[in-house]
């Protein structure tokens, strides 16, 4: 894990720890690859959002750039017309249930979503699939914020931090497919759960689907 | 949904026996569901709560799990059991539009049981008769050609044996006895 490794990245030599996972090492050193579900401190990233492709060297398909380990004298591409293929449509299909009223958003200029869109010149507005309308109600039970599941991206980042931040165990993953949301036990609002509210989640929530309510308008 | 007299007792009876013949591992948390659902018919979230505490997982991980497989159901079967197909054919039909006009007369959502317990309404991917889509089985008796029309009629009779039932033994006042057990818990 600790040894220092050189690798390319885009023509650009840099120096990373061999098994150390490729996404951290571009991120590391300003190489942007778009990411959600990442987390630096899990053992393996579960690689559900699909955006962290990267191409290397004799390796004939892109693979997911958190579940890659450094290995010395890799050559690693972040673009390419297969890449962007593959990253295009796992947006796109993110996008497609998003609720995409950005003005209104707590997260509008801070959302990882705009900023992969700036990066890599795609739509937030996608036209390709037709568009979900979620009618999820909002849970603002809890003082200091809210939940609103239109804009969740699925990414984990809140039952991380509140298995293992918070050691608590309030929130996961329910549900299957097109109906897959964050809730908690018995889908009960957030108030009335086991949470204690330590909004460890909301700071890790990339978007704005978990927000504190007095940055909203 | 409101426990009914002696349930709770039943409930926490099953997980412990169900609890103390299995390994309290996570991995075993699919078993030790299926076990429990085989003697209640269903997960009630009384024993979701104490089979998460006796394996240590946080209660939202087992309630994930129970909502992510077709197999666990998390409300009681009822008295009329009602499962609606939606396979291609019965889609192709209107299956789904079978599934509403249920949902409306049952003023309940696909999975769900009624409060009084009578009514539980489920979908099915094929019951193996396609030429009869939309097709409906209800307590095990399929009915083809299951247009909204012929759901009032399904209802009718349903309603109509349970009339009988309730001249019987009048669940009628059961149901009130049932309400006041809910509140007291």
């Amino acid at each position: 894990m600790n040894k220092p490794v050189k690798i390319i990245i885009d023509d650009h030599e840099i120096e990373a720890f061999a098994g150390e996972k490729l996404l951290w090492a571009a991120l590391d050193n300003d190489i942007f690859i778009p990411h959600l579900c990442a987390i630096r401190e899990e053992k393996r990233s579960g690689a559900s959002c699909r955006l962290c492709f990267v191409e290397i060297e004799g390796i004939s398909q892109p693979v997911t750039s958190c579940t890659k380990s450094v290995e010395d004298g890799m050559v690693v591409k972040t673009r390419s017309p297969r890449i962007d293929r593959l990253v295009k449509t796992g947006f796109e299909l993110l996008l497609s249930d998003h609720d995409l009223k950005c003005r209104e958003c707590p997260a509008n200029r801070s959302c990882a979503l705009q900023k992969i869109a700036k990066e890599r010149g795609l739509k937030l507005r996608q036209k390709r699939f037709k568009h979900i309308e979620r009618d999820y109600q909002l849970d603002d039970s809890p003082k200091e914020f809210a939940f609103n599941r239109s804009r969740c991206v699925l990414c984990g980042q809140c039952v991380w931090a509140d298995r293992e931040e918070a050691k608590i165990g309030a929130i996961g993953f329910t549900r299957r497919g097109i109906k897959r949301v964050v809730t908690t036990f018995e889908d009960l609002p957030l108030a009335e759960s086991i949470c204690t509210e330590c909004k460890l989640c909301v700071d890790a929530c990339p978007v704005g689907a978990l927000y504190y309510k007095d940055l909203k308008k | 949904m409101q426990l009914m007299e002696g349930e709770k007792e039943k409930i926490l009876s099953s997980v412990d026996e169900v609890l103390s013949n299995s390994s309290k591992k996570k991995e075993n948390l699919i078993t030790i569901l299926q076990k429990v659902q085989a003697k209640l018919g269903y997960l009630p979230a009384l024993a979701m709560e104490k089979i998460a505490d006796g394996i240590n997982v946080p209660a939202a991980d087992v309630y994930g799990l129970a909502t992510f497989y077709n197999q666990f159901r998390l409300n009681p079967p009822g008295d009329h059991q009602v499962k609606v197909c939606l396979g291609t054919a019965c889609y192709m039909v209107g299956g789904d539009i079978t599934l509403e006009s249920f949902e409306r007369r049952m003023d309940i959502k696909e999975g769900e049981t009624t409060p009084d317990r009578r009514y539980s309404l489920e979908r099915v991917a094929c019951v193996g008769c396609c030429t009869m889509a939309p097709v409906v089985v209800v307590d095990d008796e399929v009915e083809g050609k299951v247009t909204p029309t012929r759901v009032d009629g399904i209802m009718l009779e349903l309603e109509s044996k349970n009339g009988k039932a309730e001249s019987k033994d009048d669940p009628g006042e059961n149901q009130v006895t049932h309400q006041k057990e809910g509140e007291q818990e």
